[in-house]
């Protein structure tokens, strides 16, 4: 790990970005004068040293949490309207994704981070949308972290009044904890995964704010019960929305735009 | 799953404070890890051990302080204890709940010298 700038995952990657985490490099999120890669570990004189006793009080994830509040920041003072899409692999993210970019790219600025621990086809995906995507891989990363996506930003510059969309990678549990600054967290549920998954992966959805069931196209040949999947989302955030769409056939498909609209209305006002 | 990076953001904090409080080594870290975190306690202590290896806090001890989870109970109007996001109330059965406590990962004490 570089203990330099706090990036827990030293083989991640994004692309198009030369940044390379060595210890004592110049580092600009403002810290670059706390170079803690130079031996704290083995100073210890013995004989002279006493214990004692430090009250900290402050959260594990405080480090990320301030590189997601800085994200944040910049995405309001941009009128950028940020996105994290979390679900397990599969569930048809990107999918969604495509389809939703060619249904609104006339109306809407719009761009995509993807992340994923290896390789940059989701973000080629994208990319012949016509839209701008930047990929991250974040190796043997099982999230991405509030640090690797103010890098991206860096390197993609969303436009200003514009929707970010950051395709989380595929992993129902971990990305939960890490923000990245977004605005909401949405949760992609497809219906071959089964009605169950809400419950079993509580915290998930717990943390978004709305859930898509997707490959509802699927359903007549499923043993899939829609009312308690959604009832067993609500047991463990009651406030969570809940659309169904398929992102291959379509259906559906209007409620979520709907909602991307009015959403990024209201992101202007600051609510 | 992600023990380990929460592990990485416990030897930040550590590593910030030994600066501005002028430590050099850590004996003990005392954590605070609430039962709606979704942390692991074993996955926890394990990487707690990987990720300390060579670092201030090289052999420390950990102890971990649970939380137990807090909820508010909409229909009853009051604060009921539960152990997982999906409980319903234990008084009236309701899932009307919203989490108020026992959710928190916080670094609470170090000893230190
Ligand atoms: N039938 C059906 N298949 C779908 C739907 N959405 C996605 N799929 C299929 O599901 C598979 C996975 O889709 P992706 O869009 O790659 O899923 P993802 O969530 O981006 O996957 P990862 O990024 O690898 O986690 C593909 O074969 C898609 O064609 C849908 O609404 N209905
Ligand atoms: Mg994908
Ligand atoms: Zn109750």
């Amino acid at each position: 790990m570089c203990t330099v700038c706090g990036c827990g995952e030293g083989e991640t990657q994004i692309e198009g970005h030369e940044h390379s985490h060595e210890h004592g490099h110049h580092h600009h999120h403002g810290d670059a004068d706390h170079d803690y890669g130079k031996g704290a570990a083995h100073a210890h004189a013995p004989g002279l040293s006493q214990s004692r006793m430090v009250q900290i009080e402050e959260g594990i994830l405080s480090k990320n949490n301030e590189y997601a509040a800085a994200n944040r920041r910049w995405f309001s003072e941009h009128g950028v309207l940020a996105l994290n899409l979390v679900s397990s692999p599969g569930s048809g993210k990107t999918t969604l994704l495509t389809r939703s970019i060619n249904d609104l790219k006339s109306e809407l600025r719009l761009s995509v981070i993807e992340g994923d621990q290896q390789t940059a086809n989701d973000a080629e995906r994208i990319r012949e949308t016509g839209v701008k995507a930047l990929q991250i891989n974040t190796g043997k990363g099982c999230h991405l972290d509030g640090h690797m996506v103010g890098h991206a930003l860096e390197t993609l510059k969303p436009e200003d009044d514009s929707i970010l969309f950051i395709e989380n990678v595929g992993n129902l549990v971990c990305p939960a904890a890490f923000d990245l600054g977004e605005a909401h967290k949405v949760a992609i549920l497809s219906v071959t995964e089964g009605e169950d998954k809400p419950i079993k992966y509580p915290d998930m959805f717990h943390a978004a704010d709305l859930m898509l069931l997707n490959k509802i196209d699927l359903l007549p040949y499923l043993q899939f019960d829609v009312e308690k999947c959604i009832e067993y989302a609500r047991r463990v955030n009651p406030k969570i929305k809940v659309m169904q769409v398929s992102a291959t056939s379509g259906e559906g498909m209007d409620n979520w735009y709907q909602w991307l609209r009015a959403t990024k209305q209201l992101s202007m006002i600051g609510v | 799953m992600h023990e380990m990076s929460l592990n990485e953001g416990v030897l930040q904090v550590l590593q910030d404070h030994a600066k501005s409080q002028g430590f050099e080594r850590v004996k003990t870290v005392w954590l605070e890890i609430g039962e709606l975190s979704g942390v692991e306690i074993e996955a926890m202590r394990f990487g707690f051990d990987v990720v300390m290896k060579g670092s201030l806090a090289d052999g420390a001890k950990l102890e971990i302080i649970r939380v137990p989870g807090q909820a508010w109970c909409m229909p009853c109007e009051k604060s009921v204890q539960v152990t997982q996001l999906f409980e319903a109330c234990p008084d009236c059965g309701s899932y009307q709940l919203q989490v108020t406590g026992g959710d928190q990962m916080q670094i609470k004490e170090l000893e230190v010298e």
